[in-house]
């Protein structure tokens, strides 16, 4: 399962959505998680769809690579339905004891769950379609003014870039440790939730310390080729918007005005 | 006793476009008593090819027997199998945990349903067994030389008493020194505990010095399995495949090149000199004269 | 003097308490003495932990001298109030090539010491194109780095040295990791930048094959250089070098047990050819 996640993995291709400014396309993804929580209604969420639909298809990334992601949400997505479904209060459609579902329940866990899936897919459009460091770069000018008020914003950015890197790495790195110690008799899945939470102390203590001998390493590795901080450093790739940067805008806008109309005419 | 691999296909991803057929079609015995030995480069299957051995991985088709029973069967104990097939991964150093030595290597008979006196005891046994010294039994794991936590973890395997036991590269990141320390040691778990071996190895010369089978892995199948003097024999296709014979072979098949009457199918060090010598000899060269005779 | 001098060179490394006391320390570089010449292909031999790590990073500034000086390229490592200028010169390669690569798509690595060193956008292009030739991957250039195998990543590491255009490069086994091809193909890369761009390198590794071609060999232990010399000076002293946990290539160790089985043949074969001519002549 744990090679699901999709979130952090760039799947490398020419379209218009890799080429486009990291910035256009954080900022892309914020009006469509600002969409999907203004839109409230089935042709509301069509639009959103078929924009989600769209963007999709333009990247060249294939559909199916997009959905592996959503295998990691499973469990959050219904536990959220669950609580929803149960605990909003309204018209009773069924009940057990305190248990009730209700008819404004199942309608609020669908559209959490049509919200959740959108959010994942929509940010994993974004890791897919752009890399690591051109995102930290995206982030890092975006939220330069901070700096003012000594947000480190170049050392959080190089740090989340960091940690993007590594996923992968620390990913495969669970499976050999989990693999090996099945091997030794480990068993990862019977017992009650004490005992696995007892049972992952052998995968998770080396998983630590693999974890910071890698951080040791890097630290040295990034010292060693002139690391010394975000003054006076230069970038290999400075982001400068193109016109299909404000072409890609536009469209943003447009969508964002359809769905803000949607909302206050309460379509 | 023994393991058997029926037609044993594995593919990765099987029906997408990263479809990747890591094993194709392999068949394979591995009788009680063996010490074998295993090359393939990087990426050729062999990582693969071991896990099928205790179970961790299941073939895509194919069956796996251990003595004789299908492990695959739905009622069968692979736990068990697990303790009758040991596998040591390659780092297996990166797989330990606990807060001292002995305490790690119970791990795995305490994992069988032994009381924690028996597992010691049989901790005691394994570590002792990988030339591990009792003094430093209560030390952290973490404070051990590379070599040493290198014993410590195959003793953690071995303390599971496996009839077979299967290395993946066990001497990576060691210096010479220890590189020849651990292998002996292995060694005599084979001599004199009569343990099968499976050493996965990317040195030609260790295993042409170790092992009595040699089998050859490449994209996912197995185009050589005999002696390491047979398998040696063929290391012009070995070169083919990113392997190589051990560099004596080299040695031997120059001179017989340049006309010295040597045995060109030698891969071993003190082999090579013994059949140097006697060629030398009957062509009654001038090198040895003058020289101390034995 | 030479690009890299050392003198009575000393390292501590301390052992802390919980206080943060010192409780312990040791010595893991001792009277260490020093000289490498601008261009010359050096090879540090040693077991593990005789210190020749220890030594490796000392030439690019990451840990600085208890006692002693070095200088790399004239500049006293304790003196020099920025010591990425060091760095720049002497750039280094470690054991672990997953661990030493930062950037998530090859090229981007490689610009990451030019980008540290703030040089102008266009220059860092030039310089990347240039050093991923040197090392043969500019065919990957836009991969990912954890899609190549070892000895690829171990090339874009140098790669990402060679971008900060360093005169020395120190290797610190950058081979134990790989399998003999991967070996192979690290090993070719270095000795051809050392050949044709002139770097200095100083390569630490217990592969013996290694070190054959070396100009110089000095070998490790406990923190001293025990012996030194071209590599048949090191490699006729059989004896020596395993009392140090070394050993010495297949060829050299087969012509020294020929030898001591009394065929008259010199110390110190280092390869195939030599022993097979002296044995057919």
């Amino acid at each position: 399962m744990i090679r699901d996640i999709t979130i952090g993995q760039y799947y490398p291709a020419d379209s218009v959505i890799h080429r486009l400014d990291p910035r256009t396309k954080l900022a892309g993804t914020l009006i469509f998680i600002v969409s999907i929580f203004l839109f409230h209604t089935i042709p509301g969420y069509a639009v959103a769809t078929v924009f989600l639909a769209a963007a999709i298809k333009i990247s060249k990334v294939p559909v199916k690579f997009i959905f592996k992601g959503l295998k990691a949400i499973f469990f959050i997505l219904l536990i959220t339905m669950v609580f929803n479904m149960l605990l909003t209060p309204g018209e009773p459609l069924w009940s057990f004891g305190i248990l009730k579902i209700t008819k404004e329940g199942i309608s609020m866990a669908v559209r959490m769950a049509i919200r959740l899936i959108y959010l994942v897919i929509g940010s994993s459009l974004m890791t897919l379609t752009t890399t690591p460091n051109q995102l930290t770069d995206g982030l890092e000018k975006s939220l330069r003014p901070l700096n003012k008020i000594h947000v480190p914003v170049h050392e959080i950015a190089m740090m989340m870039s960091i940690a993007l890197r590594f996923i992968p790495i620390l990913l495969e790195e669970t499976d050999k440790i989990m693999k090996a110690q099945i091997a030794r008799g480990a068993d990862f899945e019977s017992g009650n939730l004490i005992q696995k939470v007892k049972s992952m102390v052998p995968l998770l203590v080396p998983l630590f310390i693999s974890a910071f001998r890698r951080a040791n390493d890097l630290a040295m590795a990034m010292e060693a080729r002139c690391y010394h901080g975000g003054e006076h450093r230069t970038q290999m790739k400075p982001l400068q918007y193109k016109k299909r940067d404000r072409l890609a805008y536009l469209v943003l806008l447009c969508y964002l005005a359809v769905a803000a109309v949607f909302r206050f005419a309460g379509i | 006793m023994s393991i058997e691999l029926k037609n044993v296909t594995y593919t990765y991803s099987p029906g997408t476009a990263y479809e990747i057929h890591a094993l194709k079609n392999i068949n394979l015995t591995i009788p009680d008593g063996q010490f074998i030995g295993m090359i393939g480069h990087t990426g050729s299957g062999k990582s693969t090819l071991i896990q099928h051995f205790n179970a961790l991985i299941r073939p895509t088709s194919g069956t796996v027997l251990y003595n004789g029973e299908d492990v695959w069967a739905e009622n069968y104990n692979r736990k068990n199998l697990r303790s009758q097939v040991g596998l040591v991964f390659q780092y297996p150093e990166h797989q330990l945990f606990e807060s001292d030595v002995l305490s790690d290597v119970c791990f795995g008979p305490v994992n069988q349903g032994l009381s924690r006196e028996e597992a010691e005891e049989e901790a005691r046994k394994a570590l002792l067994q990988v030339g591990f010294k009792e003094k430093n039994f209560r030390k952290s794991p973490f404070e051990l030389s590379g070599g040493q936590k290198k014993r410590v973890a195959i003793a953690g395997v071995l303390a599971m008493n496996p009839k077979i036991l299967i290395l993946d590269e066990p001497t990576a990141g060691l210096d010479p020194k220890g590189r020849d320390e651990i292998l002996d040691q292995i060694a005599e778990l084979h001599f004199a505990r009569g343990i099968t071996i499976v050493l996965v190895s990317h040195s030609m010369e260790d295993v042409a010095k170790y092992v009595e089978r040699l089998i050859v892995v490449n994209r996912g199948e197995l185009p050589f399995d005999g002696t390491p003097k047979e398998v040696f024999s063929h290391y012009k296709e070995l070169e083919t495949m990113g392997l190589a014979a051990p560099q004596i072979t080299y040695i031997m098949h120059a001179l017989k090149e340049k006309g010295l009457k040597v045995e060109s199918g030698v891969t071993t060090i003190p082999e090579a000199r013994e059949e140097i010598l006697k060629a030398l000899r009957e062509a009654g060269s001038p090198l040895l004269k003058g020289g101390q005779e034995k | 003097m030479g690009i890299i001098k050392a003198v009575k060179l000393g390292f501590d490394y301390f052992k802390y308490d919980e206080d943060g006391n010192v409780q312990d320390t040791q010595r893991a570089v001792d009277n260490v003495n020093i000289d490498i010449q601008e261009g010359e292909f050096v090879a540090v031999l040693g077991h593990n932990g005789s210190g020749k790590s220890t030594l490796a990073k000392h030439i690019n500034a990451l840990l600085l001298p208890t006692e002693g000086t070095i200088w790399i390229d004239g500049m006293d490592t304790l003196k020099e109030p920025e010591l990425w200028k060091i760095r720049q010169k002497a750039g280094m390669v470690f054991q672990n090539p997953d661990n030493q690569i930062i950037g998530t798509v090859v090229e981007e690595d490689v610009g990451f010491g030019p980008e540290n060193m703030g040089v102008p956008t266009e220059d860092i292009w030039k310089r990347v194109e240039e050093s991923l030739e040197k090392t043969g991957m500019t065919a990957y250039r836009h991969h990912s780095p954890n899609k190549l195998s070892g000895g690829q990543k171990q090339r874009v590491a140098i790669a990402g040295v060679m971008a900060m255009r360093p005169r020395c490069i120190v290797l610190d086994e950058p081979t134990a990791m790989l399998d003999p091809n991967g070996r192979k193909e690290v090993l070719e890369a270095v000795r051809q930048l050392n050949r044709q761009e002139k770097v200095t390198v100083v390569l630490i590794t217990h592969y013996m094959e290694e070190v054959i071609h070396a100009d110089h060999v000095y070998v490790m232990d406990e923190g001293h250089v025990v012996m030194e010399g071209t590599p048949r000076e090191i490699f006729s002293q059989v004896e020596t070098l395993k009392k140090y946990r070394l050993d010495v290539p297949q060829v050299t160790l087969l012509a020294y047990e020929l030898k001591k089985s009394g065929v008259g043949l010199p110390d110190g074969i280092l390869t195939t050819e030599e022993l097979v001519n002296i044995l057919c002549q």
